[in-house]
């Protein structure tokens, strides 16, 4: 670790001259930054991938955890009096925390991304919910249904779960999904460097068994090569960052209430990630290049 | 400065010469001498540690050469300046660079050195193509700009390998002069070439030995020149 601050530190503070002693490559250089930047976009969208995909099994699994509906079916004469019967079997139900009836207000805001805010609510046979807090070991749902049965038969109870569970396991499966993307592009840009690394060195066979001539080490000679790339995959990384980052927030967004495809962006602390993204890839071009550099170099001469 | 104890050296096929026994003293003036193909250059090589003896113990400054690391290697280069066969310039380099280059590479570029390289570049008569690229000098401008930057560090020892190879006699009369002087200085100086007519000018003008590559021995080539 130790030795990789001296050569970052050797990296950033040579000066220009020994930079021409290896003649510039245009072809490679531009290949380079844009493999880098190509690569560093998608990382960005990767990263954003997981980061959404976590937050949405996050939340659901929160969710899927806490609470439960009763949804109540009944004409409307009847409606609360059922309500009350629901309310006084869940306070004897073993693992129910609370229960609340949601008033108008409340169902109306459920229903208003469907019908619109000016729905008379009162005036509709429209049923009512009651939201159930779970305690930590949660409910038996069957014995639950049952009791319901005979006393509220016009309830229903949903639990969630049976939807969720699969929607949590998708969402946990795009997440793995995003961190493999991620660390699939960090070996592609480490064997995209490598490749571009061992170009540049065979091409300049003779310029490096001149500089050995005349007195230049290894680390030296491996340094210009090293210092070219590194800067490179940082620049090429920066904008690509850059652009991509641009790219998540010019989405169009549609809220909170967004799942994952919509939700895709950063929130708070999770901006800090993309942009270790252009310095993760100045490392790897830096580990790749020594890597070659030192191959190279100990197989000349 | 340079000790060889029984080298031999092959490049894979039959040796090229053997039982080379050798010491290159502070201050002494060496001619290599020997047909083409002899090993002259393969001999230099040896000497800066560019090769190793296949045979034999060969010890630069004090070191054996067997257990110098690369590095070690490099910063003996340091001290040796070589004048190669080829020359071996960066060919997108202008000339002032390329003679600079040893400084470069070591870190030594600071401004007092390069005033030494405006010393160097008009005592070898290059101030005028200091800024010229390499593959536009001519072959006598080659030579001395290869003579210059094998000088540019002050080495102790001086390994010229055929450096008047492609000159004209006035010019190679010319670089002779200027590895005399360097002599006078206190240099070790080798210069290996195959024109005996250039070792018998030279000769008057300094003490120097002749050593001659033949029958894959090394031998004092005596009055017989
Ligand atoms: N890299 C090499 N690989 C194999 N053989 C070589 C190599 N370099 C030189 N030789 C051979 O070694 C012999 C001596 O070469 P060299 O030292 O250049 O001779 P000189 O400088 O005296 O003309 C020649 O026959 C040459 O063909
Ligand atoms: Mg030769």
């Amino acid at each position: 670790m130790k030795s990789y601050v001296a050569i970052l530190k050797r990296i950033f503070t040579r000066d220009a001259a020994a930079d021409r002693v290896v003649p510039p490559t245009g072809t490679t250089a531009r290949l380079t930054l844009f493999s880098a930047g190509a690569m560093a976009f998608l990382a960005v969208f990767a990263l954003a991938l997981s980061l959404a995909a976590g937050r949405l099994a996050d939340r659901w699994g929160e969710e899927l955890a806490r609470t439960s509906t009763i949804r109540i079916t009944a004409p409307t004469e009847q409606l609360s009096a059922q309500t009350e019967a629901a309310l006084r079997v869940l306070e004897t139900t073993p693992g129910v925390a609370a229960a609340r009836a949601l008033d108008d207000e409340e169902q109306r805001a459920l229903l208003e991304p469907w019908f619109g805010p000016d729905l008379p609510v009162e005036d509709l046979p429209i049923p009512q919910l009651i939201e159930v807090t779970e305690t930590e070991d949660g409910f038996d749902a069957e014995g639950l249904r049952l009791r319901l049965a005979a006393e509220v038969p016009n309830a229903v109870l949903d639990d969630h779960t049976r939807w969720r569970r699969p929607m949590i396991a998708a969402a946990s499966r795009l997440r793995l999904m995003g961190w493999v993307c991620i660390l699939l592009i960090v070996g592609a840009v480490g064997a995209m460097i490598t490749l571009a690394a061992n170009a540049a060195l065979a091409a300049n066979a003779r310029v490096i068994s001149v500089l050995r001539l005349v007195g230049a080490t290894d680390d030296y000679i491996a340094d210009a090569f090293v210092r070219r790339f590194t800067l490179r995959a940082l620049t090429g990384a920066g904008v690509g960052t850059l652009i991509g980052l641009l790219a998540i927030i010019a989405l169009p967004s549609i809220g909170d209430t967004g799942g994952v495809l919509t939700g895709l962006g950063f929130r708070g602390m999770h901006w800090v990630l993309p942009l270790l993204i252009p310095p993760f890839a100045a490392i790897v071009a830096l580990l790749a290049t020594q890597a070659a550099a030192r191959r190279v170099l100990t197989e000349l001469d | 400065m340079i000790e060889l104890e029984n080298v031999a050296y092959s490049y894979g096929g039959g040796e090229l010469f053997s039982e080379i026994s050798l010491k290159l003293a502070p201050g002494s003036f060496h001619f290599l001498t020997g047909p083409s193909g002899a090993g002259k250059t393969t001999f230099l090589k040896l000497c800066y540690g560019a090769l190793q003896p296949t045979d034999g113990q060969l010890r630069l400054f004090g070191a054996d050469l067997r257990d110098m690391s690369r590095d070690d290697v490099a910063l003996c280069r340091r001290r040796i300046g070589v004048v190669h066969q080829d020359c071996q310039f960066l060919d997108h380099l202008p000339v002032a660079e390329n003679v600079a280059l040893p400084l470069t590479v070591s870190g030594q570029d600071r401004p007092e050195e390069l005033a030494n390289l405006t010393d160097l570049m008009s005592w070898v008569g290059l101030t005028e193509r200091a800024n010229a690229l390499p593959p536009e000098l001519s072959g006598g401008e080659r030579q001395r700009v290869a003579l210059a930057r094998a000088l540019i560090m002050s080495p102790e020892v001086i390994l010229a390998d055929e450096p008047t190879g492609n000159v004209d006699w006035e010019m190679s009369q010319r670089l002779m002069r200027l590895l005399i002087e360097l002599n006078r200085m206190g240099k070790t100086v080798v210069i290996a070439t195959h024109d005996l007519g250039l070792i018998r000018a030279t000769k008057a003008h300094v003490q120097s030995r002749v050593l001659r590559i033949s029958n894959r021995r090394m031998q004092l080539a005596g009055a017989d020149l």
